[in-house]
């Protein structure tokens, strides 16, 4: 799934549009683009190939020396988020060169990376699906436990990976073999197929995937 | 948040004429079966509309050889040809599904012009 091109946005929110068909199909609204190459990193001198990509303009204090040094190098703006896309080889690309929506068509897959929604500590029922106790029936404060954890004296201890309690949520995430239902060019906005992960106004990146 | 409203805007219909709660409407429902396509109709009392933009529906409920038949259409659903609004009623309620319970005369919905008068 890596080695793939794909394009820096943000989710905006969910709707639902009506298909050719007639049904209605639940779609994700992405921001996405345009992305100005900003350094072509190459295998001979880099160690790795890749494209990096900046995303959303923003204003030069608002940026570290360093950084702002790497972009002035550039020389096609200050970005907010700078990511990169590893490639087998980057040939063609050079720096400057914009990156939009142009490289997608309506029903095709793809696979969008984002930091999923933090649900603070949470239990298992949440967590790992389990089942929890009885609502009823005589059972008392024992309703969303985990149940037991282990044996007794043999082993003595917890298998490590357990699945307990804890934090869930705000961690990277991909899904992948997502639809595009439509892509809008002139706003720079992609039309995907059901949920992808984050909040509305997260940073998401849309890859190409690999046939 | 422009785009979005942009992007759900596009999706809508204007065509639709406005209509309430209690109104008597008819629905031009577009039916594919196969590759043919015809158009059947659903005649009876608007109980409610759901608002939204393109997730806006309206409840169509009639009495069908005696059995009441509720149907939930999406208002922008190209599947709706057209909708022809009948009568309007005059209710207190925004949503009646009062309605419901009541057969026969007592679920009579006077018109808003004899209220007038």
């Amino acid at each position: 799934m890596s080695n793939t091109l794909g394009i820096l946005g943000r989710k905006l929110g969910m709707s639902r549009i009506f298909g050719s068909d007639g049904m209605v199909i639940p779609v994700t609204v992405i921001q996405a683009g345009p992305c100005p190459i900003v350094q072509v990193k190459e295998r001979s001198r880099d160690g790795y190939s890749a494209l990096q990509v900046g995303f959303e303009d923003t204003r030069a204090t608002k940026l570290t020396k360093p950084a702002k040094g790497h972009l002035d190098k550039a020389g096609c703006g200050y970005f907010r988020h700078l990511r990169e896309f590893r490639l087998d080889t980057v040939d063609g690309y050079e720096v400057g060169q914009s990156l939009d929506l142009e490289m997608f068509s309506p029903g095709e897959k793809v696979s969008i990376t984002g930091k999923s929604k933090g649900k603070g500590f949470a239990g298992v029922v949440k967590r790992w699906g389990f089942r929890g106790g009885a609502a009823s029936h005589g059972a008392e404060k024992i309703h969303r436990n985990a149940g037991a954890i282990g044996c007794n004296t043999k082993p003595g201890r917890v298998i490590k990976g357990k699945k307990m309690a804890g934090h869930l949520g705000a961690r990277q995430t991909s899904y992948k073999n997502i639809e595009i239902v439509a892509v809008r060019a002139g706003d720079n906005v992609l039309l995907v197929k059901g949920q992808i992960p984050g909040p509305k106004n997260g940073l998401v990146i849309v890859r190409k995937q690999q046939a | 948040m422009d785009l979005m409203k942009k992007i759900e805007y596009s999706q809508m219909r204007m065509d639709i004429p406005p209509f309430k709660a209690g109104d008597t409407v008819k629905v031009h429902v577009r039916i594919i079966e196969g590759d043919k396509e015809r158009i059947q109709m659903f005649e009876g009392v608007v109980l409610c509309r759901h608002r939204g933009t393109t997730n806006a529906t309206f409840t169509v409920r009639k009495m069908s050889d005696g059995v009441g038949v509720e149907r939930i259409f999406p208002l922008h659903s190209p599947f709706i040809e057209r909708v022809d609004v009948l009568s309007e009623g005059r209710v207190r309620r925004s949503r009646i599904f009062y309605l419901r319970k009541l057969r026969g005369k007592a679920s009579r919905i006077k018109s808003k012009n004899a209220w007038d008068n």
